[in-house]
């Protein structure tokens, strides 16, 4: 029998390609996995897609997003004085040809691309970075979230804040369509359900997030030392394990709602009315 | 209830090799260590193959079963089709030794370059004393047992053999957040984790959790938690500033 190889981690420079070094087994194939590993990035790839496409149109297409006393949540917290409905205070006047939801779409935006969950949805399905476990990725170079763009993933946590302040405004959306179309309490329609679905799917997805749980506990060394903040961190830590859900969910919603009062502002369907 | 099942194995060391075709026997509730021991006993007398305990516990059998990274003591040839050929090959992110054995030597290099635990003084009667809650997170970790099947995955290097030289890769990462996170160590790692050890590499796509064959929630609980640790440290102005004035302090 031969000796060992000698020690040491082999010569630190791939072939061009970032192909495999020279002292690794060679085997040529992409990946040997013969299950259908690209199913995964293929519908993660479809229903984002999806996603960006109907809320791009309905962001400009600027209106049928307020069906009294329901609003869309693309379109709230609605700023401007062009607003359909008067859900919020309205704060200044843009130019006509802005979508009221231009002004705040990149704060949920922002929140969900810098999210650790989406993250991981995008790098594999879009940037096949990669595609799926052992598959090769296919960029020649890698440096990941070291430098500039991506490092600004990193400011996360004041998204996070942000989109406390979001689904705040959505729960209170919400409340509001317990009033009837002239104002009066004691309204519930099926619009009313799907807000506030929405808004819980939402809170879920927020109190899930990685960045919550370090903040309300994780950052701590000592739990015993803080009793009240380790209970917060174990109840986030529970729902953080479903954060993927949770970030599904919620986006279905987002678009679902917004979907229900499209459908009801064009009068295509009307509002089923419980009381 | 004994068939013949279709084996590809890699064979060769540096210098070249290629995917063999075998036809082996196998019985009723074996698994696929079983199996390549059988080869080596009837066919390939000379067939290089690291194992030891034969029960998920030391590590030594990682390689790439149908392209997935897995222990071959711990995988059932029961998850296979009687008709499905089974190909085995060595970790492909480290230098191979020969047939199924790899040099697995880079991963060493890494831990060693760790800074090790270093608690605070102990106290008066002698003792350390900590809390069960404040031991739980880093006691996930000790679980591992470094069979560098999440090293062997992770695309940062396995993809990049350049980044070795800068990223330590998940076993290390989670080494250094069990350390961050340990109640009695006072060493900070943050700017370490970014600096040396390459933190900011890691794109939190979950490989290494996904082969993890103790099931240790690497990217969950070990990487993601010290990003925002070393955000807190690096990125955080607000933080920084709070540390800064004393009204932070470290816990
Ligand atoms: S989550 Fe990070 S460390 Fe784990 S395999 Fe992916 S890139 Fe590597
Ligand atoms: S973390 Fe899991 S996959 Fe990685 S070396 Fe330890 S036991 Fe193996
Ligand atoms: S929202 Fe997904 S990790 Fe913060
Ligand atoms: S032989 Fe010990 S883990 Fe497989």
């Amino acid at each position: 029998m031969t000796a060992t190889a000698s020690r040491g981690t082999g010569p630190v420079t791939p072939g061009p390609g970032g192909g495999p070094a020279p002292r690794r087994a060679a085997i040529a194939a992409r990946t040997l996995r013969k299950d259908r590993w690209w199913l995964q990035p293929l519908l993660t790839v479809l229903a984002l897609l999806l996603f960006i496409v109907y809320s791009t149109f309905r962001a400009f297409q600027n209106a049928h997003y307020f069906a009294e006393p329901y609003i869309s949540p693309f379109f709230s917290p609605c700023l401007t004085t062009a607003c359909e409905g008067d859900t919020f205070p309205k704060l200044f006047t843009g130019p006509d040809w802005i979508s009221p939801a231009l002004y705040i779409l990149i704060f949920p935006l922002g929140f969900r691309l810098t999210c650790y969950y989406y993250r991981k949805a995008y790098y594999r399905s879009f940037w096949l970075s990669p595609p799926a476990c052992a598959v090769a990725e296919p960029h020649g170079r890698y440096t990941g979230e070291t430098r500039f763009p991506l490092i600004f993933q990193n400011v996360h946590r004041y998204f996070f804040y942000a989109g406390l302040v979001f689904n705040a405004i959505l729960t209170y959306d919400a409340v509001l369509a317990f009033r009837d179309e002239g104002g009066a309490w004691g309204h519930m329609g099926l619009g009313t359900l799907v807000l506030l679905a929405n808004a819980a799917l939402l809170w879920l997805y927020s109190l899930s997030c990685h960045s919550c749980r370090h903040i309300v506990g994780g950052r701590l060394n000592n739990f015993s030392r803080h009793p009240l903040r380790y209970r917060f961190w174990t109840v986030v830590s529970r729902l953080n394990a479903n954060h993927m859900k949770f970030a599904w969910a919620s986006l279905f919603s987002v678009a679902f709602a917004d979907f229900y009062v499209f459908m009801v502002a064009t009068d295509t369907i009307s509002d089923l009315r419980f009381f | 209830m004994t068939y013949d099942a279709a084996f590809r194995v890699w064979r060769g060391d540096a210098e070249g090799g290629d995917l063999r075709d075998f036809t082996v026997a196998v019985n009723e509730g074996e698994v696929v260590l079983d199996v390549i021991h059988r080869l080596q006993a009837t066919q390939a007398g000379d067939l290089a193959v690291r194992w030891n305990c034969k029960a998920g516990k030391c590590g030594s059998c990682s390689a790439e079963i149908n392209g997935r990274p897995r222990l071959m003591c711990m995988t059932r040839m029961s998850t296979f089709g009687e008709d499905e050929t089974v190909t085995v090959t060595p970790l492909r992110a480290f230098p191979v030794i020969r047939d199924l054995v790899t040099d697995v030597s880079f991963n060493y290099e890494k831990a060693a370059q760790i800074p090790a635990f270093t608690p605070r003084s102990r106290e008066k009667d002698g003792n350390h004393r900590m809390q069960q809650i404040d031991v739980e997170r880093s006691q996930e970790f000790r679980k591992c047992i470094e069979c560098f099947l999440c090293q062997d995955t992770c695309h940062v290097i396995r993809d990049h053999e350049e980044n070795k030289a800068s990223f330590a890769g998940p076993r290390f990462l989670i080494r250094l957040a069990e350390l961050d996170m340990h109640p009695l160590d006072v060493v900070d790692r943050r700017d370490a984790a970014q600096e040396e050890f390459g933190l900011g590499f890691c794109n939190v796509t979950k490989c290494c959790s996904e082969v993890c064959p103790e099931g240790i929630h690497l990217t969950d609980n070990g990487i993601i938690p010290l990003k925002e640790r070393v955000v807190d440290r690096k990125f955080d102005p607000l933080t920084w500033l709070g540390a800064k004035i004393g009204r932070r302090p470290r816990d």
